[in-house]
C-alpha cells in the first residue's frame, strides 16, 4: 500500500473513509516518533503535506480561522501573533525551530498529549475545531474532542481541518514550567485570557490532568472581583485567592518528570503571576 | 577482503601549518564540516547486513529458555547467536572479565544483551528480536546500594566490587569544630551524540576487521580475541570515526556481537544503536552516597576530614575499582588535611553498570568536600573563598594516601584566578535570560542571583601501578610527515596536536596521520584520564626527536661534522651548535628540509615514572603520576517562588602546565564546565526498581545552547616537571568542580541546604 | 505477524538533483533514506526522535529534522543536505575539497566550534538558516534559534562565537 499524499481535501477524506485505520501525517513530530522506534508500524499513511485547504489563516469576525496545517512557526508570525498572542506564547515553547517548522496545531489537538502546548490556551479560549469526513463537517468545542490523555473524540475518517480562535479581546498570558530552558516538555502551565469585551476571564491549566484543566467557579470567582470599569482587581488578596483555587483545581500525577505536589504548586504560582501581569497589561 | 567504503573513503588527514602553543585548526574540520567525516555509523560495505541486540526487560531473572525459531523464520534474518556461540571466553570486562558476552542462566541488569540478530535490513532485525522469545524468572532486584555489601550475592564475584579505606595521621584527633553532611549524586550519562556504532567485516579465513567508535582500540581488540576464541592477530580493531566519548566507550558495546555475527554469516554486519538502546548499552557516572564528618580549628585549618563512601557499581565491575580508588584519595578535596578517614566501597547491584566518566569518582566526592567546606565556612564566619585559600594545596604537600606532591599545585591561583573574573550583569529585559526562559514564568522581583566557588582535582594517567604506555611511529619522506598513532580521537583534538608536536621538531608544513588500526601501530593507551597529550603527544615527541636525530647524523655525515655540531630548536630547525663559527648555507634548515628526498622513520614508546598501589588497610602509596587542579566560581540566579535556576556565568581558573593549543583548551574547558552544570541542575538517569525511566533526549535533559552560561576561563600555567612540554592534560577538571560550585551558588542565592545532584526545582521551594 | 509494507518507489529532489528511491519500507524516515539509500550521511543519526537537530536539513526550504520525515511523503520536495551546501561560485557537481566551505562552515572550524563533529553538519544547516532569515541576531536570538542543535563536547561557546565572526564579516561587506 503506497503512501497516499492526496492534493484535495475531498481526496483525503475519501481515502480515510475507505481506509479509517490509515496514519495521518500532519508534521509527524509526534508519529514519526513511534515509527522510528519501531513502536507504530502504520498499515498505510496519509500525508496532508500537500492538502491546500488545511494551510493558511484568515480573520472571520471576531475569529481567526486557522488551517489545521498551521505549524508552531506560523503562529509566531507577527500578524498571527498579535491577534493570538497567548497562542503564540505557547508556540515560542514548542520543542525547537525545527519542530516549531514541521508541528501543526491540528496535530497538537490530534495527539492530545496533556502537556500538549497549545491546549490550554485553545481550551482557555474555548476554540472550535472545524472536523471534516467525507460524510460532512461538524464544529466542536475543543474540550470535545481532546478528552483524555492522547485520546480525541475524533471518529474513524474525520480530521481536524481547521481551528477557529478568537482574536484577543484583551491580555493573554501563557507560563509554561520546563527544568531546562528549551526543548522541553511542559511539567506545568497556565494560560490565562481575558476578554474585556465581554468581561470575563478565562484559564486552563497544562499538564496537570488527563486533558487540560478549567475551574468554571474560580473564573466567575474572579470575574466578580474584578473592577471592570476602573481596569484593575478589586484586591491584591484576588490574586492569592484565584491561585490557591487553580491550585486546588488542579489534578496533577507524579511522575518521572515531576512530583504531583511541585506542579500543583507551581500551578498557584503561574495563575497569581499570570492575573498580576494581565492586570498590568489592561 | 571486503573494500569499506566510508564515504568518501577514509584516509590520512592533513594537518594545518602551526606548531604547540598556536591556536592550530583541527585537520579533520573542514571534513566534519561538510558533513564528509566518516563516522562509524557512516560506514557501509558490500553485501552488508544489519545487527540488532535483544536485551533483557528486567533488571534481575533467571533464564529458563530462549526460543530462537520465531526469529529464524522470518525472512531475510540472516542468523541470531547468543551466549552458546560465544567460542572463547564467555565473559570480558576493563579490570575484571566480570561481564557475560550474552547472558545465559541469568540476567542482572536491564538491558543486559541476551541475543543478537543479523538480518538485511534494520527493520527486519528489529522484527527478529522482537520475535525471539526469551522465557525469564524474574528474580527480586538489589537496588539499594547500601543494602548490597550485605545481601545475598547476585553475582559469583560478590556484591563488593572494592573497599578502599585510607588512613592518614592520628585517628583519634577531632578539631575545634566539627561539621557534618550526606551527599548525594545522581546518576549521570555521558551522553554522547555518536550512538555505538560499527562495521565488523570477516576475512574468509576465519578472522575479522572491526571498525567502531571507541577509546582504545588494542584493549578492545585483546578483549574481543578472548571472547571469539582467536589469536589477537586474527581480530584487527580500526578506529571508525567518534561521536564523543568522555568514558562511555571503554567497556565494549557492539564489538563482540558485530564480530560473532560476521563470522557466523560470513557477511559484513553493521550495528548501530538508537538513542534508547544507547542510553542501556553503556556505562553510566557512579551515584554515589557520601557521608562526611569536616573537623578544624576555630581559625579554619582543617584538621581532619573522615569520609564514607558508597558507588553504585551496578550490575558489573566496569572500571568501579578504579573509580572508587579515585573517589577515595581524592575525597578530601586539594586541601591540606592533615588526618584523614576515608573508606569508600563500590558496590554490585541490579541497576545499570556504571564506570568511567569524565572526572571518574573525582566529581562525586568533589561534590561533598565543597559542599562541608562551605558549610564550615559558615559555621566559622569565614569567607568560602578564604578558607579554601587557607587551606590550599601546594607544591610539597602531602595527600592522604601519603604521596607528596612534587609537580605543580597551584591551587591557590587557580581560585584566585577564577574569584578575579568579572561577574556578569544583573538579567535585565531578556526573556532568555531569566530562568524559566521563554517559558514567560520568571517574575524578576522573585528572582535572586547567587555566587559559588568550588576546587577540585585529580590525577592525570592512571594510576595504582599500572605500567602504561604509548607508541607512535613518525616517518618523514619527502617533506612530509607520517604519524602513525593509536590515539582514539573522540573530540577532543589530539589529531591537531600531533601535527603541532611533529612541525614543531621537523619544521615540516605537512602532516599526515595515518588511520588507526591494531595491526598497524602498537597501542596509544584509553583516551581517557586526560592522559593523551601527555603519553601519545609524548610518544610523537619521542618519535619525531629520533627521526630528527636521524637527519641530524645524515646531515653530518654529509658535511663531514660531528653530529654534536649542529644542533636541532624547538622550531624545528637544524643550526650550528656554536654560533660564532660560519654556518655553512646547509645548515640553518628544517629538519624535513635537511631530510631532502630520503626517507627516515622511527617508532617510539613513551611511558611515565612508575606508580604503586595503595597499601590494601592503609591506603597509602605512591599512586599518582600527577595531579590537575581547578577552581570555578558560578552566578546564577534563581526564581525563588518556582525553584527554576538559570546558570548565568562560570568562571575558572585551571591549572594546565602549558597551553599547547589555546583553541581546543577552551574548548575543553567550556565542553567540560556544561557537563558540569548538566549535573548540577538537569541530568540524571531516573531509576525504579531497576528499570531505566528516561532513556531518550526527550527525558534525559543535557544543556542546550539555551541553558548554557557565560564561561570566563584563566588558564594557568606552570609546566609539570616529567610531562612533555610540561603540559597537564585538561579534560577532566573543568567538569569536576563546576557541580560544586553551581550548587554553591544556588545554596547561596535561595538559602536551601541543597545535599544533591542533580537540583530540581522542588528541591528548591 | 508483523506486515512490512514497501512504499512504491519515489523520487525526491536533493541538493537539486532528482533521486529515485525504490524498495524502501513505507516506514523509512528522510534521514534513513538520505543516509542508507543514497548515499548521503552528512545528516546524523544521534537520536531520531527530533531531541537533537543532527539531522536538520531543509525541506523546500525550511529548516526540519529529517528524523520526522516521512521520506515518502517527501516525494517531489526539494531536500538541501549538509551535502548541498557548497560557497557560491562553486560547481555544482565539484568534488568536494577541504577548500570549498561556506563562510559559515570556514567559521566553525576557524573558531574552534567542531570538537567531534557529530552535531556539526546540523548545526551549519541550522546557522545558514538563521542568517539566511536573520540576518544580525543578537546573542539570545542565536542561542533560541540554535537551542534544537544539542553539542555534548564544546559547551556552545565557540559555536556562538563562529556565528559572531560570519554576521561580522558579512556586516562589513566584501573585502577592500
Amino acid at each position: 500500500m503506497p503512501t497516499l499524499v492526496p492534493r484535495r481535501l475531498s481526496e483525503a477524506l475519501d481515502a480515510l473513509a475507505d481506509d479509517p485505520s490509515l496514519t495521518v501525517l500532519a508534521g509527524g513530530t509526534d508519529v514519526m516518533v513511534g515509527v522510528n522506534y519501531g513502536q507504530r508500524r502504520p498499515a498505510g499513511v496519509l500525508s496532508l503535506r500537500r492538502v491546500p485547504e488545511l494551510r493558511g489563516w484568515h480573520v472571520d469576525d471576531d475569529e481567526v480561522v486557522l488551517g489545521s496545517a498551521t505549524t508552531y512557526t506560523d503562529l509566531l508570525a507577527p500578524d498571527l501573533a498579535r491577534r493570538l498572542p497567548a497562542l503564540a506564547a505557547a508556540a515560542r515553547t514548542v520543542g525547537s525551530p525545527p519542530i516549531r517548522n514541521t508541528g501543526t496545531i491540528g496535530g497538537n489537538i490530534g495527539t492530545a498529549s496533556p502537556a500538549g502546548d497549545t491546549l490550554p490556551v485553545l481550551f482557555a479560549v474555548e476554540a472550535q475545531v472545524e472536523v471534516a469526513s467525507a460524510g460532512g463537517t461538524r464544529t466542536v468545542p475543543v474540550s470535545e474532542v481532546v478528552v483524555g490523555p492522547k485520546r480525541t473524540a475524533l471518529a474513524a475518517g474525520e480530521l481536524v481541518t481547521a481551528v477557529r480562535v478568537p482574536v484577543a479581546a484583551g491580555p493573554q498570558e501563557f507560563l509554561k514550567v520546563g527544568v531546562r530552558n528549551a526543548m522541553v516538555i511542559a511539567i506545568a502551565s497556565c494560560a490565562l485570557v481575558v476578554d474585556l469585551t465581554r468581561r470575563q476571564v478565562t484559564c486552563a491549566l497544562g499538564s496537570v490532568g488527563p486533558v487540560p484543566v478549567r475551574d468554571t467557579a474560580a473564573e466567575m470567582w474572579l470575574r466578580a472581583r474584578v473592577d471592570w470599569d476602573g481596569g484593575r482587581l478589586s484586591h491584591q488578596s484576588v490574586v492569592e485567592g484565584f491561585g490557591r483555587r487553580m491550585a486546588a483545581a488542579a489534578r496533577p500525577i507524579d511522575d518521572h518528570r515531576a512530583p504531583a505536589a511541585y506542579r500543583r504548586y507551581a500551578i498557584e504560582i503561574l495563575a497569581r503571576r499570570a492575573l498580576e501581569r494581565a492586570w498590568c497589561a489592561s | 577482503m571486503t573494500d569499506v567504503r566510508a564515504r568518501p573513503r577514509q584516509r590520512g588527514r592533513e594537518a594545518p601549518a602551526g606548531r604547540v602553543g598556536d591556536s592550530v585548526r583541527r585537520p579533520d574540520g573542514p571534513t566534519k564540516v561538510q558533513g564528509r567525516f566518516a563516522f562509524s555509523s557512516d560506514l557501509e560495505a558490500d553485501g552488508m547486513l544489519w545487527g540488532r541486540t535483544l536485551r533483557s526487560p528486567h533488571p534481575h531473572a533467571r533464564i529458563r529458555a530462549i526460543d530462537l525459531g520465531p526469529a529464524l523464520a522470518i525472512g531475510g534474518v540472516a542468523c541470531v547467536v547468543t551466549a552458546d556461540d560465544v567460542g572463547g571466553a564467555a565473559t570480558y570486562g576493563l579490570i575484571a572479565a566480570d561481564q557475560p558476552v550474552f547472558a545465559s542462566d541469568v540476567v542482572r541488569f536491564v538491558g543486559e544483551p541476551v541475543a543478537a540478530v543479523a538480518a538485511d535490513h534494520p527493520d527486519t532485525a528489529q522484527r527478529a528480536i522482537d520475535a525471539i522469545v526469551v522465557h525469564y524468572e524474574p528474580i527480586p532486584p538489589l537496588v539499594d546500594p547500601q543494602r548490597a555489601a550485605d545481601a545475598p550475592s547476585i553475582h559469583p564475584d560478590g556484591n563488593v566490587i572494592r573497599r578502599v579505606r585510607i588512613r592518614h595521621g592520628d585517628p583519634g584527633v577531632t578539631g575545634d569544630v566539627v561539621v557534618d553532611g550526606t551527599y548525594d549524586v545522581g546518576m549521570q550519562d555521558q551522553a554522547f551524540m555518536g550512538p555505538e556504532s560499527g562495521l565488523a567485516v570477516p576475512d574468509g579465513s576465519g578472522g575479522v576487521d572491526l571498525w567502531v567508535a571507541t577509546q582504545w582500540i588494542h584493549h578492545d581488540r585483546d578483549q574481543v580475541a578472548a571472547c571469539l576464541g582467536l589469536p589477537a592477530d586474527k581480530v584487527r580493531v580500526h578506529l571508525g570515526g567518534v561521536g564523543g566519548a568522555f568514558g562511555a566507550r571503554e567497556d565494549v558495546s557492539i564489538h563482540v556481537h558485530a564480530c560473532l555475527l560476521a563470522l557466523r554469516s560470513g557477511q559484513p554486519v553493521k550495528m548501530s544503536y538508537l538513542r534508547d538502546e544507547s542510553f542501556l548499552g553503556h556505562v553510566h557516572r557512579h551515584p554515589a552516597q557520601m557521608r562526611y564528618r569536616h573537623h578544624a580549628t576555630y581559625d579554619g585549618r582543617l584538621v581532619k576530614v573522615e569520609a564514607e563512601i558508597t558507588l553504585d557499581g551496578g550490575a558489573y565491575a566496569s572500571s568501579s575499582s578504579a573509580v572508587v580508588a579515585n573517589a577515595a584519595r581524592f575525597a578530601c578535596g586539594p586541601y591540606r588535611v592533615p588526618n584523614a578517614l576515608v573508606d569508600a566501597v563500590a558496590v554490585r547491584t541490579n541497576n545499570p553498570p556504571c564506570g568511567a566518566m569524565r572526572g571518574f569518582g573525582a566529581v562525586q566526592v568533589c561534590f561533598a568536600h565543597e559542599s562541608q567546606m562551605d558549610k564550615l565556612a559558615q559555621r566559622l564566619g569565614i569567607p568560602p573563598v578564604e578558607l579554601r585559600l587557607l587551606n590550599a594545596m601546594a607544591t610539597g604537600d602531602v595527600l592522604p594516601t601519603g604521596q607528596r606532591i612534587t609537580g605543580t599545585a597551584p591551587v591557590a591561583e587557580c581560585l584566585r584566578a577564577a574569584v578575579a573574573h568579572p561577574l556578569p550583569a544583573e538579567p535585565g529585559d531578556e526573556l532568555l535570560e531569566r530562568p524559566g526562559g521563554a517559558g514567560r514564568t520568571a517574575d524578576l522581583r522573585r528572582v535572586r542571583r547567587g555566587v559559588g566557588v568550588a576546587v577540585g582535582f585529580k590525577n592525570l594517567m592512571y594510576s595504582e601501578g599500572f605500567d602504561d604506555d604509548s607508541e607512535a611511529r613518525v616517518r618523514l619522506d619527502d617533506g612530509v610527515a607520517f604519524v602513525s598513532c593509536a590515539v582514539a580521537e573522540v573530540g577532543q583534538g589530539f589529531v591537531t596536536i600531533a601535527g603541532q608536536v611533529v612541525r614543531s621538531v621537523l619544521g615540516v608544513a605537512t602532516v599526515v596521520l595515518e588511520p588507526a588500526d591494531t595491526a598497524s601501530v602498537g597501542s596509544a593507551g584509553s583516551s581517557s584520564a586526560s592522559r593523551q597529550t601527555w603519553m601519545s603527544g609524548g610518544a610523537v615527541l619521542r618519535a619525531s626527536r629520533l627521526v630528527a636525530d636521524q637527519v641530524r647524523s645524515a646531515l653530518a655525515r654529509r658535511l663531514g661534522v660531528p653530529p654534536e655540531s649542529l644542533l636541532l630548536t624547538d622550531e624545528g630547525r637544524i643550526t650550528s651548535a656554536d654560533a660564532d663559527a660560519h654556518t655553512p648555507p646547509e645548515v640553518d634548515v628544517t629538519v624535513a628540509q635537511a631530510a631532502g628526498r630520503e626517507v627516515f622513520e622511527a617508532t617510539a614508546v613513551h611511558k611515565h615514572r612508575l606508580t604503586e598501589p595503595l597499601d590494601a588497610e592503609t591506603g597509602q602509596g605512591q599512586a599518582d603520576v600527577s595531579y590537575a587542579f581547578a577552581a570555578h566560581r558560578a552566578v546564577v540566579d534563581v526564581d525563588i517562588d518556582l525553584g527554576l535556576v538559570r546558570v548565568v556565568q562560570v568562571a575558572t581558573g585551571q591549572d594546565v602546565g602549558k597551553v599547547l593549543n589555546p583553541a581546543q583548551v577552551t574548548g575543553q574547558i567550556e565542553g567540560g564546565i556544561a557537563q558540569g552544570v548538566g549535573l548540577a541542575v538537569m541530568e540524571e538517569i531516573v531509576l525504579t526498581d531497576g528499570l531505566v525511566r528516561n532513556p531518550s533526549f526527550t527525558d534525559y535533559l543535557i544543556p542546550t545552547f539555551a541553558d548554557a552560561p557565560e564561561v570566563l576561563a584563566t588558564c594557568i600555567e606552570q609546566p609539570e616537571p616529567g610531562a612533555p612540554f610540561g603540559a597537564k592534560g585538561v579534560g577532566e577538571p573543568p567538569t569536576i568542580s563546576s557541580t560544586a560550585a553551581v550548587v554553591a551558588a544556588i545554596r547561596s542565592a535561595t538559602g536551601v541546604d541543597v545535599s544533591r545532584v542533580p537540583v530540581h526545582p522542588w528541591d528548591l521551594i | 505477524m508483523v506486515r512490512v509494507v514497501r512504499a512504491e518507489a519515489y523520487e525526491l529532489v536533493v541538493n537539486g538533483v532528482v533521486r529515485r528511491v525504490d524498495g524502501a519500507l513505507e516506514t523509512e524516515s528522510l534521514l534513513r533514506v538520505l543516509r542508507d539509500r543514497l548515499g548521503l550521511p552528512g545528516a546524523k543519526n544521534a537520536c531520531e526522535q527530533g531531541e537533537c537537530g543532527s539531522c536538520s536539513v531543509l525541506v523546500d526550504g525550511v529548516l526540519v529534522c529529517s528524523c520526522l520525515e516521512l521520506a515518502a511523503a517527501a516525494a517531489g520536495c526539494e531536500v538541501t543536505t549538509i551535502e548541498g551546501f557548497a560557497p557560491e561560485g562553486a560547481s555544482a557537481g565539484a568534488e568536494p575539497s577541504d577548500a570549498l566551505l561556506t563562510d559559515v562552515q570556514q567559521a566553525m572550524v576557524d573558531a574552534g566550534g567542531v570538537q567531534c563533529g557529530f552535531c556539526t553538519p546540523g548545526f551549519v544547516v541550522a546557522i545558514h538558516d538563521l542568517l539566511d532569515r536573520v540576518p544580525r541576531p543578537t546573542g539570545p536570538e542565536v542561542r533560541e534559534a540554535l537551542a534544537g542543535n544539542l553539542c555534548r563536547c564544546t559547551g556552545y561557546g565557540r559555536i556562538l562565537a563562529a556565528v559572531e565572526q560570519v554576521v561580522s564579516v558579512r556586516t562589513a561587506g566584501p573585502a577592500t
